[in-house]
């Protein structure tokens, strides 16, 4: 195939995700530098207000007041979404572990199960825990005519069911990648660690840890990205009230109307997950290059 | 011990069994109280008092719902077709072309919307269409949905392409075949598995994308998803139960058969 040839055929996918998707993220960078339009949208004079307002707030006497509340959401999507990956790969691991020491077909039959979730609809799947936690739910239900409790546990609305449904979304996107790279391990390896007296622990220690390692590192970016900018699980399972960045830039948008501050946002999110990703790219390069 | 009739038995772990078997309970459990609930006839959500269809025949009635199901399969279907076809023409041209120079920056490109988070996607794409002043209802939403679909379309197109090997093509090229017949004759049939799988799973990911939708939708064009969530703020009812059920099942239908024809093909080359 020849190289006009070739253009043509990439060209569209190129255009499209150019104009419509990598375009529209530099007039949101734009945007965020705008003045907020109280009806929605943004008026002309430039200014770095947005990113002012993640650390003061502007006062009646238009004096700005150091109020933190803003870096707090912040703070706490990071860790809810450091959280989730780290449960994911404790919980991730072992599992791709299983799957990987089991016969073909079982594998396969394994594997189809773990994907399958992944392509339910996240609004269905966290809905599902609404209907587990909330106080007239399964599980109070469970523990009342148990006689544990008299008094329904408050089991929805904070953190806690914030991270169950964020692990619940995310858990199958840390056990793929994992698998795919131990799929590949020579088992003489492990049965020279075994002949040379290496216990369990050691021969995890010191060889599937350290060949499991990329894949692990793939399946925490699948998971910590997605999570950090999850809107579903703190708006449902959250009840709306504990915001995170995602529930906070989309509030921007509607009952907030301050575009160039939710711009503003989700620029920050993109170019840290981007610098990540790139830090990423560098390193396995390099590993690759030594190798 | 006993370890000494099989001192190096490294494929079984005690306890990971267990684990594994308690993860997929975790992951099915919840959907199956789900599908048990939107069968039970009481009003009252969680008490059990018989089946019953009434739930579905409500949903089936209510002209909101069927409203917003015709838009989401307008979007889908058009979507679908869109998408599917750029992604084959993108797959052609990765694995059979000849992308001297760019050729990381264009899979990075087509990569993006698997990578951003789904809420940068959805406000930068509303910003993008308010800029402009777009207000096509229906067509910015079939726009937004076509640009997250062509990654999952390519991804088996690309698969299949890269599996079966450029032999047979070569051998119609000594043939005398010209592109196009070697395309018609050769490529495109072997390719029509991976090019339906990448289809149904372009359908499903539109059919059930909520927070693009919500955040680009306008009053005529709400689709399904963004009309369920709405009923889901308002509180848990027998209604939502049964319009979840019947959205779970219509994904797993179409998602088991992209992967069971995924597999077939894998096989056969």
């Amino acid at each position: 195939m020849g190289s006009n040839r070739t253009m043509l055929l990439i060209a569209p996918a190129v255009l499209i995700i150019g104009i419509f998707m990598l375009i529209p993220m530099f007039i949101a960078v734009a945007y965020s530098f705008m003045t907020a339009n109280p009806y929605g949208g943004v008026t002309p004079p430039a200014t770095f207000d947005a990113y002012v307002q993640f650390l003061f707030q502007r006062d009646f006497d238009d004096s700005l007041v150091y109020s933190p509340d803003y870096i707090f959401i912040i703070l706490r999507s990071v860790y809810l979404a450091a959280a989730t990956t780290v449960v994911c790969l404790v919980l991730g691991l072992p599992v791709a572990w299983y799957i990987v020491c089991q016969t073909e077909r079982r594998r396969q039959a394994l594997l189809f199960f773990i994907t399958l979730p992944f392509w339910i609809n996240t609004l269905i799947r966290t809905y599902c825990w609404i209907l587990i936690l909330r106080d007239e739910g399964i599980a109070n239900n469970l523990l009342r005519q148990l006689g544990i409790i008299a008094q329904p546990l408050p089991l929805l609305y904070h953190d806690g069911s914030i991270l169950l449904g964020l692990i619940y979304t995310f858990l199958p996107f840390m056990v793929l990648p994992i698998y795919s790279t131990l799929e590949r391990i020579d088992p003489r390896l492990i049965e020279a660690a075994y002949d040379l007296y290496a216990d369990r622990i050691a021969v995890f220690r010191r060889v599937i840890w350290p060949l499991a390692k990329p894949g692990a590192l793939a399946g925490a970016s699948l998971v910590f990205a997605p999570a950090l900018g999850s809107f579903l699980a703190p708006d449902l399972l959250g009840g709306g009230k504990k915001l995170l960045i995602g529930s906070l830039i989309q509030m921007q948008f509607t009952s907030s109307r301050n575009w160039p501050f939710g711009a503003a946002l989700s620029t920050v999110i993109a170019v840290s997950i981007l610098l990540v990703l790139m830090l990423r790219a560098r390193r396995s390069g390099r590993q690759e290059s030594r190798a | 011990m006993s370890s000494a009739a099989k001192p190096f038995d490294w494929r079984y772990t005690p306890g990971l069994a267990l684990l594994t078997a308690a993860i997929l309970a975790f992951l099915y459990a919840p959907l199956l109280i789900l599908v048990a609930y939107a069968f039970n006839s009481s009003r009252m959500v969680t008490i059990w008092s018989g089946f019953s269809l009434r739930w579905f025949v409500q949903v089936a009635n209510n002209g909101d719902i069927r409203g917003t199901a015709v838009n989401s399969l307008i979007i889908a279907v058009a979507a679908t077709i869109a998408s599917t076809i750029i992604a084959t023409m993108g797959a052609l041209a990765l694995e059979r072309g000849n992308l001297s120079f760019g050729r990381g920056l264009v899979t990075g490109l087509i990569a993006m919307p698997l990578v951003v988070p789904e809420i940068v996607v959805a406000i930068t794409t509303l910003i993008f269409f308010s800029s402009l002043g777009m207000h096509y209802g229906l067509l910015n939403l079939i726009i937004a949905h076509t640009v997250f679909c062509i990654p999952f379309a390519l991804l088996p197109i690309q698969a299949r392409l890269r599996g079966m090997g450029g032999t047979l093509e070569e051998a119609g090229r000594d043939l005398y075949a010209d592109e196009w017949r070697l395309f018609r004759r050769i490529t495109l049939p072997l390719l029509a598995p991976a090019i339906a799988a990448g289809a149904i799973m372009a359908f499903v990911v539109s059919l059930d994308d909520f927070l693009i939708s919500m955040m680009v939708s306008s009053a005529g064009s709400t689709t399904l998803p963004v009309y369920v969530y709405g009923m889901m703020r308002l509180g848990v009812t027998p209604e939502v139960n049964a319009i979840s059920t019947i959205l779970l099942v219509v994904s797993l239908i179409f998602v088991a058969a992209a992967l069971l024809l995924g597999r077939r093909y894998q096989r056969s080359v």
